[in-house]
């Protein structure tokens, strides 16, 4: 059979057996690049935010630094992100190795640049007039932020929408860190590599197919969250 | 599709997903937590091939243990033991091998098995090596139709086990190929039809070694032992030999043919049996055998589904 056909009717066959070995891998994926980007917000869009409304000197300095990070590879990411938790490196006595956590950590490290850059660029949008209206009317620093962040909604979704697009797709990193270990660190990048080398391209497609209607579902979901409450 | 139904059925995906993500974590919590890990550093050809698949779950389910297995290249199995994130190695490249137990990392290296390489070509054959059981010979006469127009000779050119003994053999007759010397020698890979096999140059034989337990103490070097015991038993070996795909053997046992074993790179071969012959593995034993079965069926049955 034609591998793309079999693909196609490989991924729907695993979808509708309801294969735990399939859903494991997909709950793993969705896990670890979810908290990787949940993690990564909660600490990049603060820092976004902050660089956006400041000036201070070398701030063009530090957005090419962070704009340059932003294409760091997975592969290097991973690889030192391995010798940081490997038992000879620094973080050695945790045991990190080879565990969903280290994952999330690898792929941690990927989003932040890319969640704060895009938060830089969708903060300093934020037309400058409605600052002086918000602080006009009396807005304390907070309602002002709050003010500025609900402006920046479409950019900072954006932000999320792309990073989880770039950890759910990467395999680099989650290769090395987490090893491909079958029912512990098996995602669905490193399946599809797994497949792909032994030559079963009908399942490593299926599995792509997979990869690409998760990406949609949370992508769906983001977009409806990202144009609510506006008039399209 | 109203803005309210649109944005009702987003929120009931979103607790859909939660729901799922919650679901699919309490199944991996669910799936055997067993008292204790084992990593294992291999080669893509024991992992690829199947044959992990089928020896560990009987060597976890006789020691309640559960294995993290490692498929990676030679070099890297390696280097990831010397870093210690691995209990036990089990790989096919001898001087890196040695080099592992020559700096203290690596003990009791054993033989456990040798798979063939083997030379492939077209057909009509037309370096004329057919039936031939001397690689070295074969190679060179590949060279001499190589450098008449009349044969190509293609490398996987990887630095991968099976790169690492092809240049061996072209090392041993004196020739250093590559695509800019020689017009006939490619460095990519592709092939058919067996022409050249049976001799002890093209064997590939695989050694475990344990971890040192001096350099990494926090590894589990109880099990790594008990691993390797386990494949050098007189089962272990058995049912590599019975290991089959397509009908074809693909890994012969040596641990037990000293003669053979020594042949093929393991000068120690008899100590290290005895030596294994003498530890006693069986205190890790502790789960009944009942829930053992049970658990260890499940696995072959998804994998079943899988492929």
């Amino acid at each position: 059979m034609n591998p793309i056909l079999e693909g196609l009717v490989k991924a729907l066959w695993l979808l509708v057996s309801l294969d735990p070995e399939v859903y494991g891998i997909m709950f793993l994926s969705l896990r670890v690049s979810g908290f990787a980007v949940i993690l990564g917000a909660a600490l990049s869009i603060p820092c976004g935010a902050t660089i956006a409304l400041r000036d201070f000197r070398g701030k063009r300095f530090l957005m090419s630094i962070i704009n340059t990070l932003m294409g760091l590879p997975p592969v290097v990411v991973g690889l030192l992100v391995y010798l940081l938790l490997s038992t000879s490196g620094p973080l050695g006595p945790f045991q990190l190795l080879y565990t969903p956590t280290a994952m999330i950590i690898a792929q941690l490290i990927m989003v932040i640049p890319i969640i704060t850059g895009v938060t830089v660029s969708a903060v300093s949008a934020v037309d400058k007039g409605i600052r002086e209206k918000a602080l006009s009317m009396g807005a304390t620093r907070w309602q002002l932020t709050v003010t500025i962040l609900r402006e920046a909604k479409i950019g900072l979704l954006t932000a999320l929408i792309v990073s989880f697009g770039a950890a759910i797709s990467e395999v680099g990193a989650v290769m090395i860190v987490g090893g491909n270990i079958r029912w512990i660190t098996r995602v669905l990048t490193t399946a599809i590599v797994f497949e792909t080398e032994l030559g079963e391209f009908g399942i490593a497609l299926a599995l792509g197919i997979i990869l690409l209607l998760l990406a949609f579902i949370i992508n769906w979901v983001l977009t409806q969250l990202q144009w609510s409450g506006l008039r399209r | 599709m109203k803005p309210e139904t649109r944005q009702m059925l987003s929120i009931i995906i979103l607790v859909a997903l939660v729901a799922g993500g919650v679901l699919g974590v309490s199944y991996q919590y669910y799936h055997w937590r067993p008292t204790q890990y084992m990593t294992l550093a291999t080669t893509t050809s024991t992992y690829d091939s199947g044959l992990l698949d089928y020896l560990i779950p009987i060597f976890e389910s006789k020691y309640n243990v559960q294995v993290k297995i490692l498929s990676l290249g030679t070099g890297q199995a390696i280097e990831v033991a010397k870093r210690g994130d691995a209990d036990v190695v089990l790989v096919h490249a001898r001087a890196l091998e040695e080099a592992f137990i020559a700096s203290g990392y690596g003990v009791h290296r054993v033989g456990v098995m040798y798979n063939d390489f083997i030379i492939i070509g077209p057909k009509n054959d037309p370096a004329g090596i057919k039936d031939m059981t001397d690689a070295a010979k074969a190679f060179r006469k590949i060279m001499e139709a190589g450098k008449q127009g009349r044969a190509i000779f293609i490398s996987r050119a990887d630095k991968s086990g099976t790169n690492v003994k092809e240049l061996e053999i072209w090392t041993k007759i004196n020739v250093q190929p590559s695509n800019k010397t020689y017009s006939w020698y490619l460095e990519a890979g592709a092939g058919m039809g067996v022409l050249v096999e049976k001799d002890t140059a093209l064997l590939n034989p695989y050694g475990v070694i344990p971890v040192n337990p001096q350099k990494y103490p926090q590894r589990n070097y109880k099990v790594a032992v008990a691993f390797a015991k386990f494949l050098i038993s007189e089962e272990g070996q058995r049912l590599i030999a019975g290991f089959k795909k397509g009908g074809e053997t693909l890994f012969f046992p040596i641990a037990r043919d000293f003669g053979k074993a020594a042949q093929l790179g393991f000068p120690n071969q008899a100590q290290e049996v005895a030596w294994y012959d003498t530890q006693n593995p069986l205190s890790l034993q502790s789960i009944p055998f009942a829930t053992i079965a049970v658990l260890s069926a499940l696995p072959q049955f998804r994998n079943e589904l899988f492929t």
